[in-house]
């Protein structure tokens, strides 16, 4: 490409691929005030759905598009009636849980049956492109345009001349009148998400045929961008989302024109990070308003947390310090070291989510810091590996809490999408700055643990410092919570307005818990490095988020102990079962779909 | 003579075309008691938060003891001494009694929270991890104060003060509200519907306890539909309609007022909170 004219063309149409997605989103959150995480992975499978017609059964394309609007649809159904309508009445956490939770399952689902390997989707158009002023436009632009203006136009006639549709909006606009009035709020759920899961398949079927290739991580991408367009058009706004999906392609188009290719993805998220920022209800939101009153404790599950007396955590710390004299193999030290490096995780991200409800979706990045920061200490200034690991703690605490603290001011579900962000942008920024994280190359050589210069190589001792640094950690975590910092963190959660009367300022408490919470996912995450000896940008990514996320809801939200229970059966009992790697992610997705149904306050409970 | 504590000139808030408050003027005075009536929809929680800074007018000033504090920050406010609670009820559901209550003397810790710029909230970090002696004793202290402040309301919420809020019957939740208030030691204290769903023998009780604080010379606004109760306690009241001030002064003169008795009868004479109590 190489005319203003191509990049602009190439942003409209990219922006119409989003808008679908977008839209979907849109009705979705409009009617159920719920950012649907799964719609990516609906825009996957309809993809995938589409190879199949496409290479399969060489089905002619509109056949290909209905084939695929219909399959996705129902997926879409399938979705609204057993993951998230038995959860209407439940804690507002829960759908949002749940809906990650699905988007797993169906992304494993698909990776499992077609193999993570990208593949090829024709585009089954005749490949010649037409000059218009400087640039060129093909068959398949147009169709996307066609698709997109047909679907706009469609959902307008649906939403504005039928009986389903003015429910929709009457739902939308006050869903307890609604309901007042008659309305069936559950068919209008289903018509929401059959309709968004129709857009979303057909628009990972357009995708697919534009870049002629389909890979799994696509679900994630196609979610990530769709939420920044609708957030960028005010969530819930559905001309809005479309307006914000083509800016969004345009801005994304003319980026890459500028500084390149791999800086796309940076540009969509700085955008979103910066709508959140100044206009968090989206760029044409009317009025400031304040939300209103939530009835008490509805964010999390409310719950006892199960009392577990002193002794038994002192003679399980004793079992645990003493295993490795125990006749047991290095396999389970291996394993029991992972869920030590993931207890700390988990001991974080459950402050953070639990303690304080900030549901971050990018705790990974936190590693990342850490890790990066101390294998550079090490590497490049000859830092003692323990005080590098420190500094990679106090790096991840400071820089990590710096880059969230602009989303501070956000609430509930904003915060998931902006820590989803900013971990990706911490993503990229890694692989983009060669000059100091030897960009996509990655760095190896990391000298392996030590402690006062002696190196820790045998299992027995790398488990032990692994320990102790984690139940210092939570030793420090159960400090804190006892302290007024505890209760007022948990106040904040509970009703942050209630909690600001009070006198309590959400930055200062935020800030304290993504600093002490940093801390430990840096220490986690410096840890790593100096065990792998080599990591990248991908080391640290959204799966060890997630797995980081089914830890602490099953351990109990703001649970220490939970946290480190979790920690143990999830690395544990895969390895006790013999579970193959690859279903290893789908059983997370299910254990943390089966939670949120089931026991939503985890096994030990809330705190 | 009486010092003026709170003081509203020409207060606006609009939400879209509706005007909540509507340029409304009001001098409250140390230890005074003044209640705002009104029909459902009036702008009376509307004109809390104005005054408690969780919402922004949109015209007009509050001055807190002389002091403009118009568009300051609810945690300012806090600071200050405004305390105030929730038409319908905003404790801390997860917390226990005891926690919440706590909550409210969140302005007053001194010794975990030194006012220090900058490093202030990392120094709070680190003495909340080592707890000194002097952390422990604050605690201490506020703890035994939270136990007088509830024994205030009898055998209601003592013998509850570990249990999680969210556990507790509609009415001693509005209480655990009123005692984290007062854990603020507040120098002005607005109530919204401290008595909305009670039956008569738990509003009595309200009453009492409201008119104990006034003998203590706290300053209170009150926004309340029981009528019996304003009638008793309050040294003026003010009647609100559509956002504006429609009457004041004592209770029985209001209470003749034709407009306001035509403002009720706009909106039919009985509330919703009252049907549903
Ligand atoms: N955040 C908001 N956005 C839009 N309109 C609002 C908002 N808050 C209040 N209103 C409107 O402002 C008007 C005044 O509401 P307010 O809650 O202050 O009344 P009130 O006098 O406290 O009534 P009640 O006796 O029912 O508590 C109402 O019409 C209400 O619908
Ligand atoms: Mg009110």
């Amino acid at each position: 490409m190489s005319s203003w004219l191509d990049y602009t063309i190439n942003g409209l149409i990219v922006g119409n691929v989003y808008a679908l997605v977008a839209v979907g989103l849109a009705l979705i959150f409009g009617v159920s005030r719920l950012i649907n995480f799964a719609q990516g992975s609906i825009y996957l499978v309809g993809a995938y759905i589409g190879w199949v017609a496409v290479v399969q059964l060489h089905t002619p394309l509109p056949l290909t598009i209905i084939v695929v609007a219909v399959a996705a649809a129902l997926v879409g159904l399938i979705i609204e009636r057993f993951g998230l309508r038995p959860l209407q009445n439940s804690v507002r956490i829960a759908p949002l849980l749940a809906t990650i939770g699905i988007s797993f399952v169906l992304d494993q689902l698909v990776m499992l049956t077609f193999s993570p390997n990208p593949r090829a989707l024709p585009s089954q158009l005749p490949d010649i492109r037409f000059q218009i002023g400087g640039g060129t436009i093909g068959p398949l632009d147009l169709l996307i345009a066609g698709v997109g203006l047909t679907s706009a136009l469609l959902l307008f006639v649906f939403l504005r001349y039928s009986k389903l549709g003015w429910a929709v909006r009457a739902t939308a606009q006050d869903r307890d009148a609604a309901m007042q009035m008659g309305v069936d709020v559950n068919r209008v759920n289903q018509a929401v998400f059959g309709i968004a899961a129709a857009l979303g398949g057909v628009s990972g079927l357009l995708v697919g045929m534009y870049y002629n290739q389909i890979d799994t991580a696509m679900s994630l991408q196609a979610t990530l961008k769709g939420v920044v367009a609708e957030v960028v058009g005010g969530a819930g706004n559905v001309p809005g989302a479309v307006i914000g999906s083509l800016l969004l392609g345009l801005v994304e188009s003319y980026g890459v024109a500028v500084f390149g290719t791999s800086y796309r993805n940076l540009f969509a998220f700085l955008l979103l990070v910066v709508v959140l920022v100044l206009r968090p209800n989206g760029l044409f939101a009317s009025a400031r308003q304040a939300p209103p009153e939530p009835l008490t404790g509805t964010f999390i599950a409310p719950s006892r947390p199960v009392r577990i007396p002193r002794w038994a955590l002192l003679i399980a710390t004793a079992v645990f310090a003493i295993l490795p004299l125990l006749p047991v193999s290095f396999y389970v030290l291996q394993t029991l070291i992972n869920a030590w490096l993931l207890g700390m995780l988990a001991l974080s991200l459950t402050l953070v989510a639990g303690t304080i409800g900030q549901v971050s979706l990018g705790h990974a990045a936190l590693l990342a810091i850490g890790a990066y920061t101390s294998a550079l200490l090490s590497l490049t200034f000859a830092v003692p590996v323990g005080l590098a690991i420190i500094g990679g703690g106090l790096m991840s605490a400071a820089l990590g809490t710096a880059l969230i603290s602009p989303s501070f001011r956000l609430r509930g579900h904003y915060v998931s999408i902006a820590t989803l962000a900013i971990g990706e942008i911490v993503s990229l920024v890694i692989l983009n700055w060669e000059s100091v994280t030897r960009g996509p190359i990655g760095i190896s050589g990391i000298p392996p643990l030590s402690l006062f210069g002696y190196e820790l190589v045998s299992p027995i001792s790398i488990y032990w410092f692994s320990f102790i640094v984690m139940v210092v950690l939570a030793l420090l975590q159960g400090r804190l919570l006892g302290s007024h910092l505890g209760r007022s963190f948990r106040a904040i959660r509970d009703d942050d307005i209630a909690a600001r009367a009070y006198g309590l300022s959400l930055n200062r408490y935020k800030s304290l818990a993504f600093i002490f919470g940093g801390f430990a996912a840096g220490v986690s995450g410096g840890i790593a490095a100096h065990l792998y000896s080599y990591i990248n940008h991908e080391t640290f990514n959204t799966q060890q988020s997630i797995l980081a996320l089914t830890v602490v809801i099953l351990g109990g939200l703001g649970n220490v102990v939970g946290a480190i229970l979790g920690a143990v059966a999830l690395v544990g009992l895969p390895e006790v079962f013999r579970i193959a790697a690859e279903y290893r992610i789908l059983i997370y997705g299910i254990v943390l779909l089966l939670l949120v149904r089931f026991r939503p306050q985890g096994l030990l409970g809330t705190m | 003579m009486s010092t003026t504590m709170l003081s509203l000139r020409g207060l606006t808030r609009r939400f879209g075309g509706l005007t909540a408050v509507d340029a409304i003027d009001l001098d409250l005075a140390k230890g005074e008691l003044i209640s705002i009536i009104g029909p459902n929809g009036a702008g009376k929680t509307t004109l809390f938060n104005l005054v408690t800074g969780l919402d922004l007018p949109d015209a007009g000033t509050v001055r807190f003891e002389g002091q403009d504090i118009t568009g300051l920050s609810p945690e300012r406010l806090a600071a200050e001494g405004i305390a105030r609670t929730f038409q319908l009820g905003r404790v801390f559901g997860n917390l226990s009694v005891m926690d919440n209550v706590l909550i409210g003397a969140h302005t007053r810790l001194r010794a975990v929270k030194p006012a220090v710029p900058l490093i202030g909230p990392l120094l709070e970090l680190g003495l909340a991890l080592l707890r000194p002696a002097s952390v422990k004793a604050e605690e201490e202290r506020l703890r035994e104060e939270v136990k007088v402040i509830l024994a205030r309301f009898g055998e209601r919420l003592l013998p509850r003060i570990d249990q999680p809020a969210y556990s507790l019957s509609y009415a001693n939740r509005r209480r655990v509200e009123i005692a984290r208030a007062l854990a603020l030691r507040p120098r002005l204290l607005l109530l919204d519907e401290p008595t909305a769903g009670m039956n008569p023998t738990e509003t009595t009780e309200m009453q009492g306890l409201v008119a104990e604080l006034k003998a203590e010379g706290l300053t209170i606004l009150l926004i309340e539909h029981k009528l019996e109760m304003v009638m008793r306690l309050s040294d003026r009241v003010i009647v609100m309609d559509e956002g504006k001030k429609i009457a004041e002064g004592p209770g029985e003169q209001v209470r003749g007022d034709p407009k306001v008795i035509e403002a009720y009868l706009g909106h039919g004479l009985t509330t919703k909170q009252e049907s549903a109590a």
